[in-house]
């Protein structure tokens, strides 16, 4: 009896460990491997990109290109496992999509000549890493017209992530399109220093709202701010995604990303060879970001939209929102009249602009 | 019937086979459980094997800081102290090699800068360790506890350092430190891949461990404690000096994981330091029986087993999985355990 378990055992590894030995059939599809900070569920950040991807695959032919997703990756060296993890599985081309990957993946690229790499937000290239990220502010700007309309307090509340010029930059240019159109509305700012907090978040926005915000602006991954503002009876900005089913009675319009737009071109041109390193950074006139539609259920007065239309369609002519004379918000000028910034000064962007109320960490 | 006898002693080879069978049995249940959910089992297992196999380096740098880490719970272990702060321990051996590599860099030759980083990380991981150490020789406080809460405190405490006084000024306004200097990153053994000189130490570790813990006079007044408190009174053992001197190398070897981690791998200090790897060896040296040479072998197949967790999503088959097969080989290594005391015999009535 114990022997012919034994047996059995034996016959069973026997089988296993050769079955384990062949390679099981790998398809010819282009592999392409993603690696998110968060999990594609989060409505934010990651749901923005897994979207684009996800779209640009069915727009080339799901039939020739695959996608291999690696979420929930930390920052840290496992980041680099996790990549290590995706060329082993044969994927040609890796999207990674947080700046803190930065140098892990600047290490990897020199170590895998033949695997293209693509980061967002972030500033180091090599001959086969390029990186990507996109004009939000100009999005936020046009969010911004919406919000200086819509508020009777003047006080717009923004909750903020963290204290770093891709955060700094769409206050500013949210600020921007708020003045433009309403010269006595100011927009406060707190930091929460997380990405990804609804607690935090929506505690931070509950603040604001206290403080006399009636419109609430957000940076982070998580529809809190927004929540908190339809629970006060009040309005909200969204941003990552289209967030009106999280607070349809609140949210008037938000400042989307549409990363199909870059990524259907970037994974063409590592499947064909054709790709070159560059660092993409554009806007609302390639269409990687847009502010959705307002709520028309809140928004009665057509009039917002043709404004907000007519804001998107100068932008789309070349018009730079940051154009001088613009002041920060201590009263000196930090972009003369007549000049624009350039794209180098706006993602080292570090001052608020007049009509800010707060101060950036240092 | 089944009668159970037990053993009066146990032979050597069930010594090995036993072990092996329980892990084999887990991976067969695993795999029923792949089975029962529908995922493809044997394409789980070839990512698991034949994916480690592939990528080697990347298992060898898991077991790299799985080895060390493991030495040093073992010391603890083998003298019943359980130190289950090895992740703390780690941390504090990160922050004090960072300190060394970001400020005091300029005062030390290049040469010596690794060193250095690796003493100071030493000294940091050991006396973090003392604290629960300390608080077990002289008050009798529960080890387990204080170990185990002093991890949150490291991990406060280097939360606090890199959004505060350590912050980069190349950061960006993120929460980490600037890049080490050259000379503090320990180099690549081979151009392709992340495997790093560390291995070399880890090994070196494994060996000096064996033989100080097996055949020095230290190794067996540890074992005598283990073995029996009183016992080792009677024989004139001050159980206070050992419980010192074994959680400070406990917490020393962590923390010098934790250095050769942040010098290889990282080159900065972050808020989130991979430190999860400081519960992980407590599983290695439960596997391993406290034996130093099989802590490194078994180090290996868990470096394996943890890469498993990030080779798995990539091949579209649930991080999950890893995870539950290294809970059932575990749990299945502990139930074998029966075996090798208790002899189960088939009687005929």
């Amino acid at each position: 009896m114990k022997k012919i378990l034994w047996l059995g055992l034996a016959l069973f590894l026997m089988a296993s460990f050769s079955l384990v030995g062949c390679q099981t059939g790998d398809s010819d599809k282009f592999k392409v491997g993603v690696i998110y900070i968060g999990e594609p569920g989060d409505a934010g950040w990651t749901y923005a990109h897994d979207q684009g991807l996800k779209a640009a695959i069915k727009a080339i032919g799901e039939d020739k290109v695959e996608l291999v997703v690696q979420q929930n990756v930390k920052e840290d060296q496992s980041s680099s496992q996790a990549m290590e993890a995706l060329i082993n599985q044969g994927c040609k081309a890796i999207f990674a999509t947080s700046y803190g990957y930065m140098d892990y993946i600047v290490d990897l690229a020199a170590k895998h000549p033949d695997v293209y790499f693509f980061h967002c937000s972030g500033y180091k290239t090599a001959d086969n890493l390029s990186t990507y990220f996109g004009k939000i502010e100009q999005a936020r700007y046009l969010t911004g017209i919406t919000a200086g309309l819509m508020t009777k307090s003047n006080k717009i509340g923004y909750v903020a992530a963290m204290p770093i010029p891709e955060v700094v930059r769409g206050i500013n240019g949210f600020t921007l399109g708020v003045r433009s159109v309403n010269q006595s509305a100011t927009v406060k700012v707190v930091w929460t220093n997380t990405w990804y907090d609804p607690q935090v978040e929506k505690d931070a926005a509950i603040g604001l709202l206290k403080d006399g915000c009636d419109v609430i602006a957000q940076h982070q991954d998580t529809a809190g701010p927004q929540i908190a503002a339809q629970d006060a009876g009040k309005y909200s900005v969204g941003y990552n995604s289209d967030m009106k089913s999280f607070a349809p009675k609140a949210n008037l319009t938000s400042a989307i990303w549409n990363w199909e737009v870059y990524y259907e071109a970037a994974i063409k041109s590592a499947m064909d060879g054709s790709f070159a390193s560059a660092q993409y950074f554009e806007g609302l006139d390639k269409g990687v970001v847009a502010a959705t539609k307002l709520n028309t259920d809140i928004i009665k007065d057509t009039t917002i939209q043709s404004k907000v239309d007519a804001a998107e369609a100068k932008i789309k002519g070349g018009y730079n929102i940051f154009t001088g004379p613009i002041k920060d918000n201590t009263g000196k000028e930090v972009i003369p009249a007549g000049k624009s910034a350039t794209d180098t000064e706006l993602l080292s962007m570090m001052y608020f602009v007049e009509g800010v109320d707060g101060v950036i960490p240092k | 019937m089944l009668k159970v006898e037990k053993r009066m002693e146990t032979p050597t080879y069930l010594k090995v086979v036993i072990p092996i069978v329980s892990v084999l049995v887990a991976i067969l249940f695993s795999s029923l459980i792949l089975l029962i959910t529908g995922e493809n089992a044997l394409a789980a297992l070839n990512t698991i094997f034949a994916g480690s196999l592939i990528n080697w380096q990347e298992v060898l740098v898991n077991g790299v800081s799985l080895m060390i880490i493991g030495i040093g719970i073992a010391i603890a272990f083998k003298m019943v102290i359980w130190n289950i702060g090895a992740a703390g321990q780690m941390m504090m051996g990160m922050i004090f090699a960072a300190g060394v590599a970001l400020f005091l860099h300029v005062w030390i030759p290049p040469a010596l800068l690794l060193p250095a980083m690796f003493i100071a990380a030493i000294i940091g991981g050991g006396l973090w360790a003392l604290i629960s150490g300390g608080a077990k020789a002289v008050w009798n406080v529960n080890e387990v506890i204080t170990s185990l809460l002093l991890n949150y405190v490291a991990l406060y405490i280097l939360q606090f350092l890199v959004n505060g006084p350590w912050k980069g000024v190349k950061s960006m306004g993120f929460p980490q430190t600037d890049p080490f200097p050259e000379a503090a990153r320990i180099p690549t053994i081979f151009p392709t891949g992340r495997l790093h000189y560390g291995l070399l130490i880890a090994i070196i570790v494994v060996i000096v461990f064996y033989f100080l813990l097996n055949k020095s006079r230290w190794g067996y007044e540890i074992r005598v404690i283990g073995e029996g408190r009183n016992v080792a009174r009677y024989g004139g053992m001050s159980l206070a000096k050992n419980i010192f001197i074994a959680m400070f190398a406990s917490g020393a070897l962590a923390g010098l994981a934790g250095a050769i981690q942040v010098s290889a791998l990282e080159g900065r200090l972050s808020p989130h330091m991979n430190t999860d790897i400081g519960y992980t060896a407590i599983i290695v040296v439960w596997l391993s029986r406290l034996h130093p040479l099989v802590i490194g072998i078994v180090s290996v197949f868990m470096g394996a087993l943890l890469y498993a967790e990030t080779s798995l999503p990539a091949a579209g088959i649930p991080t999950e999985i890893a995870k539950l097969m290294q809970g059932l080989i575990l749990f299945f290594v502990i139930a074998g355990d029966f075996f090798s005391r208790y002899k189960v015999k088939m009687v005929k009535e």
